[in-house]
């Protein structure tokens, strides 16, 4: 049984009707292409989740491209220091349209329990950040879950909306 | 293997017609294992000098450390080598009781030594999978996993958390093991070394990683000692030390294992060296299980944590090497400096030694041979 | 515990101190006589500490000497260790470099003064390894407060 035949049953003759924004959206969320950046003990519970005890690939994700140029998602997963900032902001600036970014882990969102001279407390204070996921570090189904209301986020989306050219607003690179 | 190349390459450049060229690798890159850059100079596929750029991801852990009290640290260590959080926390909690003139009771001693020997499996597995991935080899990883799971799976039975346990006390364990683990690690352990038997047959044989290993990353004994390299590093290259036997703690000395050595002081070897720590650590296992003693699973303590003035160093043996920390005191409930001496840290200072010279992509497999984790080099 | 005696009939006004505390041996010595004593350490047959643990520094803050050089050693041959400690001056913490007998102080030396500001002289690559390069400050010195002050 395939689309082709559901869609014979249904909906008579394989016609489907919708709209522009729905299929864009929905062509996006279900082949996010994160971009490799585990940091620290984050990055552990990412590959995890990425490996065959939790499988990622069920949601079109398991492509993890190295190089920003072909990924849409960066998982920030780890504690971010002041040395590495550049790095970060470079490679999310190399990211091409769309892109979303997930804080993942609370050294990621708000520093963590590392409050002293050399770590960013939060990434959020340069990136625009779509979703928070708690944890230290977070289990790998809540990584997962996270990458779930990522998606539903962007199925309410309106990419053809003038005034949404540019994704999310604050970014100081 | 590569002698006419670079022969031809040496009267090229005798006439002056080459350069060599710069490239930087990391910090964000597939294959450094985390944030670590190395700027590297390449006369063609040759290397001709590399130089390590670290502290990615230095967090300022001695300096934090220097503000917490005693137990507050215990979490933050865990996230140092965080492949294996508990034997970091083992290594700082018997540093403090060093400091203090106590010991845990032997219950708690054989619990510490089962849930150490369980990261220390799960650490190598990850090693081995992670490395065989970096040279091409991707179906072992998918399968290694498979234990690692059910060892993280332990981990959360007894600690509540996967990666990052902070079970250790100062003076024992948090809490006494749940009633359903032992005979559940029992039927892991006896299942588990045919499961080990599988992942050798995919690689020791193999010999397309027996040609990207062999001879790859090598260094000497004399190299090793000079260097400070410890841990299956220099186990590899015929030293034979090991803290667990050679300066035992926390009941080592209890149980019937063998140190892994061999001589061949390349990454096979260290491979080699790793999967049979694997085995020996599943032994170890099972005998604490079989032998686990009654009692207390700690030593209660009255009031505030204030060990006397004066200063110590513990090491324990660590899935990568000496593990060391350097306690002060000042009679105060925080201490006054903690140095951690970091394995990775100073095996890494070997790279150099190992890849210049050699082709590049030997440089990857000796870099993956020093099983890297930047959270301890960076601390 | 490792036996000291040899080393102070060795260096006689050397050695400033023998202490020992929950079986570790500390030997505090004068800041000259570092090298010789190590390479004595590293190659008389009753020592044989090839192996160098660890190099750092501790910022007594208050005290004199402020600032305090300390070496790990470790001997496989005897399964032994040993702790010096070498009392450096308040203003200008400096001492020479161990990298000649033990090649692995290198970087725990680049750590130490980054961190501390410590410097070894003849030192062959002395800069700093952990913070950025461009930072100038010691985060490790007791002066300095945690949560820094405003670097990037």
């Amino acid at each position: 049984m395939g689309l082709e035949t559901y869609l014979g049953d249904k909906c008579g003759e394989g016609v489907v009707i919708t709209s522009m924004e729905k299929a864009i959206n929905w062509a996006r969320k279900s082949s996010l292409w994160p971009c490799t950046f585990g940091l620290a003990c984050c990055a552990l519970e990412m590959i995890d989740l990425a490996l065959s005890p939790y499988d990622l690939s069920r949601f079109g994700m398991e492509v993890f491209r190295s190089s920003p140029r072909q990924a849409d998602l960066m998982i920030v997963a780890g504690t971010v220091t002041k040395k590495m900032l550049p790095a970060v902001l470079r490679i999310y600036a190399q990211m091409t349209e769309p892109k979303w970014v997930i804080a993942m882990g609370a050294c990621a969102s708000t520093g963590g329990i590392f409050r002293s001279y050399a770590v960013v407390q939060g990434i959020d204070q340069y990136l625009p950040v779509d979703i928070y996921v708690p944890g230290c570090p977070p289990r790998p189904e809540a990584l997962l879950d996270g990458i779930l209301k990522l998606h539903e986020k962007i199925m309410k989306e309106k990419p053809l909306h003038s005034s949404n050219a540019i994704q999310s607003g604050s970014c100081k690179i | 293997m590569a002698e006419p190349g670079i022969q031809i390459i040496a009267e090229v450049r005798e006439r002056g017609e080459t350069e060599t060229m710069e490239i930087n690798m990391g910090p964000q890159h597939p294959s450094t294992h985390g944030v670590f850059r190395a700027v590297v100079e390449l006369d063609g596929e040759t290397v001709v000098k590399v130089v390590p750029h670290l502290g990615y991801l230095h967090r300022g852990i001695e300096k934090i450390a220097e503000n917490r009290t005693y137990h507050q640290i215990i979490p933050l260590t865990d996230r140092l080598d965080y492949m294996a959080g508990a034997s970091n926390n083992l290594g700082y909690c018997l540093a403090v009781e060093k400091l203090m003139g106590i010991e845990a009771p032997p219950r708690a001693q054989f619990i510490r030594v089962i849930i150490t020997e369980l990261s220390r499996i799960s650490s190598h597995l990850f090693w081995a999978g992670a490395t065989a991935h970096d040279l091409g080899a991707m179906t072992p990883f998918f399968y290694m996993v498979r234990e690692r799971e059910q060892i993280l799976f332990f981990l959360e039975m007894i600690t509540g958390a996967r990666l990052t346990p902070s079970f250790f006390r100062i003076g024992g364990v948090a809490m006494d093991l749940p009633p359903e683990f032992h005979d559940e690690c029992m039927k892991f352990v006896k299942a588990f070394p045919p499961r080990v038997d599988e992942y050798e047959a995919l690689l020791t044989e193999n010999i397309i990683w027996k040609s990207r290993t062999k001879g790859v990353g090598y260094l000497s004994a004399e190299d090793c000692i000079g260097l400070g390299v410890s841990g299956p590093m220099a186990r590899a290259a015929g030293i034979n030390w090991d803290l667990r036997k050679n300066q035992p703690y926390s009941s080592y000395d209890k149980f019937d294992f063998k140190a892994a050595v061999y001589n061949g002081c390349d990454a096979y070897d260290r491979y080699r060296v790793r999967m049979m720590e694997i085995r020996q650590s599943n032994e170890i296992i099972r005998q604490a299980l079989e032998g686990v003693p009654e009692g207390d699973y700690s030593i209660t303590m009255k009031g505030a944590l204030k060990p006397p003035a004066g200063e110590v160093y513990m090491a324990i043996e660590a899935p990568r090497g000496e593990l060391g920390f350097y306690i002060i005191s000042d009679g105060t409930v925080q201490p006054f400096r903690m140095k951690i001496r970091a394995p990775t840290f100073v095996n890494l200072q070997s790279l150099a030694k190992m890849s210049e010279g050699k082709l590049f992509s030997d440089m990857v497999a000796a870099l993956a041979s020093v099983d890297l984790v930047l959270a301890e080099v960076d601390r | 515990m490792t036996d000291v005696t040899k080393l102070k009939s060795a260096f006689p006004d050397a050695v400033l101190n023998v202490e020992e505390f929950r079986g570790d041996v500390t030997v505090t010595l004068k800041r000259e006589a570092l090298l010789p004593m190590c390479t004595f350490l590293r190659d008389d047959p009753d020592y044989s500490f090839r192996f160098l643990s660890d190099v750092t520094a501790v910022d007594y803050k208050d005290k004199t000497p402020r600032f305090v050089a300390v070496y790990h050693l470790l001997s496989h041959e005897h399964n032994q260790r040993l702790r010096l400690k070498v009392p450096l001056e308040d203003e200008r913490p400096e001492i020479e470099t161990v990298v000649g007998i033990w090649p692995t102080a290198n970087w725990h030396e680049r750590e130490t003064y980054d961190l501390l500001g410590v410097k070894f002289l003849n030192h062959p690559d002395l800069r700093r390894i952990l913070l950025p390069y461009h930072w100038d400050c010691h985060p490790l010195r007791k002066d300095y407060p945690l949560e820094g002050k405003g670097e990037l």
